[in-house]
């Protein structure tokens, strides 16, 4: 199937029209979208007292919102991790993929950034953060590191964009309506596929996948740092850093491996994406969760085995107290995909599918765990505290969240090729002097 | 050092009311001339002047006088006049008046009882994280929070130890004389919907040479409120050295090795020194503590 045309036909065709089941499905993600903003609209009415956040029946001043924060910045490192660092190694097997990756980290980027701002007491002030900001507090490295990566990631979305979007200016002339064409024209900057231009992006593209890496590296530690910052029990570990960091590249590989499942299987990119990217993604998972586990352990024996106060607590709720279901759960989704992928008959496009679904429930779960549990260890003599439970808003906002990330992703494949044409038929820029020396689909195999 | 609870009002007996609430003022007009001590040198309302030396505010608890009122049948009075003096919103206690085992398994059973203001430190973790600078180290010491600048982020209340830091969840209810004057963030009145509060220090009382509430509220006598630059401290009924106070007592801070650096001390104790009459009998009401600004509200609607 290594021929040109077929791979740009494959790619082209969602961009061409709007189906009835594309319009039903986009419809339903935005009536519940709307139902979370309708929620969200309540709670601006009322404040925040509509939440299930308290601070006198229960000290649970986080709740669903930031769990949901950390799990879509989280997310968000499944482009780093496959446009970036596998660009750098020059694994040729994730070049169908990048796009979709880079996607991924925009949008869950956009969802995840709203979290803490839904969060706020006072939203009206938000802009407080950049007339009083404080570089000492770590909310405002955090608003300085996402807004970093989410602009450093659009540019890293766009670059490789360009010569597609060339392509859908010169292919889809006629095809599609007026507003899309004037979208086509503009944001292929003019790009004719002269040498000079292939020489600029590849440059470009070279400093950009070398740039993204730190700054993503730093989203999730900054993230982690918000909790580790302070003294709490749960919180207050070195390990939070790179615990964040592997965590995130774990949920961001599992959403990933899911989002390209879905689309390969609506848009029937079989011939694109093999089951070979499936697999190669269910190995690294599996790696990913050996190193989880290991932070985990390290994290649990260093305190287990001294058993201060606080520590005792925390750990007796975790391991065998009111929140030891959702821990045993955690940790069985964390060690799923090294077992999946251990055993050779589930070493498969399904056992990798498994693996993915339960590696995000798996980090959800993980987050509520790091949010909640953490919050009901007591800092002063209680004598009875409050369960957390989250109100009807704050699922609301969530779902609302969920189909928002799904809506953006679905308006995405309407728009722009969500594999990329060029790399695919042309092999990596970096490996590239000129893509007319290039084999053609190189990487394109199956 | 005392017998008997301050004043004449004779709460001491099992089952008397708790204190009412026109008593408060009265309290805090008599206070005034004992305390003038603390405010001598008429310190401007920020308590800084020109050229002068600067206060620095500090609150010595004698955990062996505090029994939590127990014995007298009332709330905890510090925390009562609190809530009234200083309108706090329903269900914060900005100081709290905890019960605590002595020892956690220890083979006897005992309680004491810890009455935990703001601890004021002064390597606050809440000030640290404060995105905006909306909570802050005034000059005298003291930290304070600038509600018209807060973001409502609550990481503040995350990150204190002592959990000393209460959040408007909703639209505060207060008294329309309260809601109706210009914000004042020494006071932190009118209360603001989706920003923090907490303990004061009632340093608008001190710089007028009164006392913060619970001291004055205490029938114990167990505050003592004072100033570390000239090293003088009063419950309201004694004057002493401040240094020495902290120092032949052994005087702790909470949480000490966290690194803190409170300007709460604590004198070790179990409420020994409370008259016992009615220790058998007595109760721990800080369940009964009120906020009555709701039927204020509805009363004057």
């Amino acid at each position: 199937m290594t021929a040109a045309p077929d791979l740009e036909a494959i790619v082209l065709a969602p961009l061409v029209g709007i189906g009835r089941r594309f319009l039903f499905l986009a419809a339903a993600l935005l009536a519940v979208v709307l139902v979370g903003a309708g929620a969200y609209a309540l709670q601006l009415a009322e404040g925040l007292r509509v939440t299930g956040m308290a601070d006198t029946q229960n000290k649970q001043m986080y709740g669903i919102y930031i769990i949901n924060f950390v799990f879509f910045i989280g997310i968000s490192h499944a482009g780093t991790l496959i446009s970036a660092i596998l660009r750098v190694t020059k694994a040729e097997w994730r070049l169908p993929i990048t796009r979709m990756a880079e996607f991924i980290t925009v949008v869950a980027l956009t969802v995840g950034g709203l979290m803490p701002i839904i969060d706020l007491g006072r939203p009206d002030r938000l802009l407080n953060l950049l007339m009083y900001g404080r570089w000492n507090s770590p909310i405002l490295w955090d608003f300085f590191s996402i807004t970093t990566y989410l602009f450093g990631s659009l540019i890293y979305l766009f670059i490789p964009l360009i010569p597609d979007l060339a392509l859908c200016r010169d292919r889809l002339a006629g095809r599609v309506s007026p507003p899309k064409r004037a979208f086509y024209e503009i944001f292929s900057v003019r790009w004719r596929g002269t040498p000079l231009q292939w020489r600029r992006l590849a440059t470009a593209l070279t400093v950009m996948m070398v740039v993204i890496i730190p700054v993503a590296v730093s989203v999730h530690t900054v993230v982690s740092w918000i909790f580790a910052m302070t003294l709490r029990v749960g919180w207050n570990t070195a390990v939070f850093g790179a615990y964040f960091v592997a965590g995130a590249i774990f949920s961001g590989t599992a959403t990933l491996i899911l989002v390209m499942a879905i689309l390969r299987r609506t848009f029937r990119l079989h011939a694109v994406i093999a089951d070979r990217q499936f697999t190669n993604l269910g190995l690294l998972l599996a790696g990913l969760s050996g190193i989880m586990l290991y932070f985990n352990l390290s994290e649990l024996v260093t305190v287990g085995y001294k058993l201060e106060e606080g520590e005792g607590f925390f750990l007796d709720s975790i391991l065998v107290g009111a929140f030891a279901p959702w821990f045993w759960a955690y940790i069985l989704g964390l060690a799923s995909p090294a077992i999946l992928m251990l055993v050779p008959k589930t070493r498969s496009f399904w056992g990798v599918i498994v693996a993915a679904v339960v590696v995000d429930v798996a980090m959800w779960i993980e987050r509520y765990i790091i949010v909640v549990a953490t919050l009901r260890v007591p800092q002063m003599p209680y004598t009875d505290l409050a369960n957390y439970l989250p109100s009807a808003v704050e699922l609301a906002i969530t779902a609302g969240a969920f189909a928002l990330f799904a809506l953006l992703i679905a308006a995405f494949t309407k728009i722009v090729p969500i594999v990329s044409v060029w790399e695919l038929r042309h092999g990596a820029p970096a490996s590239r002097a000129a893509p007319e020396a290039m084999p053609a689909a190189a990487a394109v195999q199956a | 050092m005392r017998e008997a609870p301050a004043g004449p009002e004779g709460r001491t007996e099992g089952g008397a009311p708790p204190i009412a609430r026109r008593d408060l003022f009265r309290r805090a007009a008599s206070a005034a001339a004992v305390a003038a001590l603390v405010g001598a040198g008429g310190s401007s309302a920020s308590g800084v002047e020109a050229g002068s030396r600067v206060r620095r505010w500090a609150m010595v608890i004698d955990l062996r006088r505090c029994d939590g009122c127990a014995g007298l049948g009332v709330p905890p009075q510090c925390s009562q006049y609190c809530n009234w003096g200083r309108f706090v919103p329903e269900g914060q206690q900005w100081l709290e008046v905890f019960q605590r085992e002595l020892v956690a398994d220890g083979p006897v059973a005992g309680a004491g009882y810890l009455p935990a203001p703001c601890m004021h430190c002064q390597n606050a973790p809440c000030v640290n994280v404060c995105p905006v600078g909306a909570t802050f180290h005034a000059p005298e010491g003291t930290v304070l929070i600038d509600q018209s600048r807060c973001i409502g982020c609550r990481l503040c209340m995350a990150a204190c130890p002592y959990d000393r830091r209460f959040f408007n969840w909703g639209e505060p209810v207060q008294p329309a004389q309260v809601r109706e004057t210009a914000y004042n963030v020494v006071t932190q009145t009118p209360a603001l919907r989706g920003t923090v509060m907490k303990c004061d220090f009632c340093t608008d009382r001190a710089a007028a040479g009164g006392l913060p509430y619970c001291v004055e509220a205490c029938p114990r006598g167990a505050y003592w409120f004072g100033d570390l630059e000239t090293d003088v401290a009063t419950n309201g009924e004694e004057v002493v050295a401040l240094s020495k106070l902290l120092e032949e007592n052994e005087a702790f801070r909470f949480k000490e090795e966290l690194g803190t650096r409170p300007r709460v001390y604590y004198i070790n104790g179990h409420g020994e020194e409370a008259p016992r009459a009615t220790a058998h009998e007595s109760a721990f009401l800080k369940d009964r503590l009120e906020w009555p600004w709701r039927e204020i509200a509805e009363a004057t609607a």
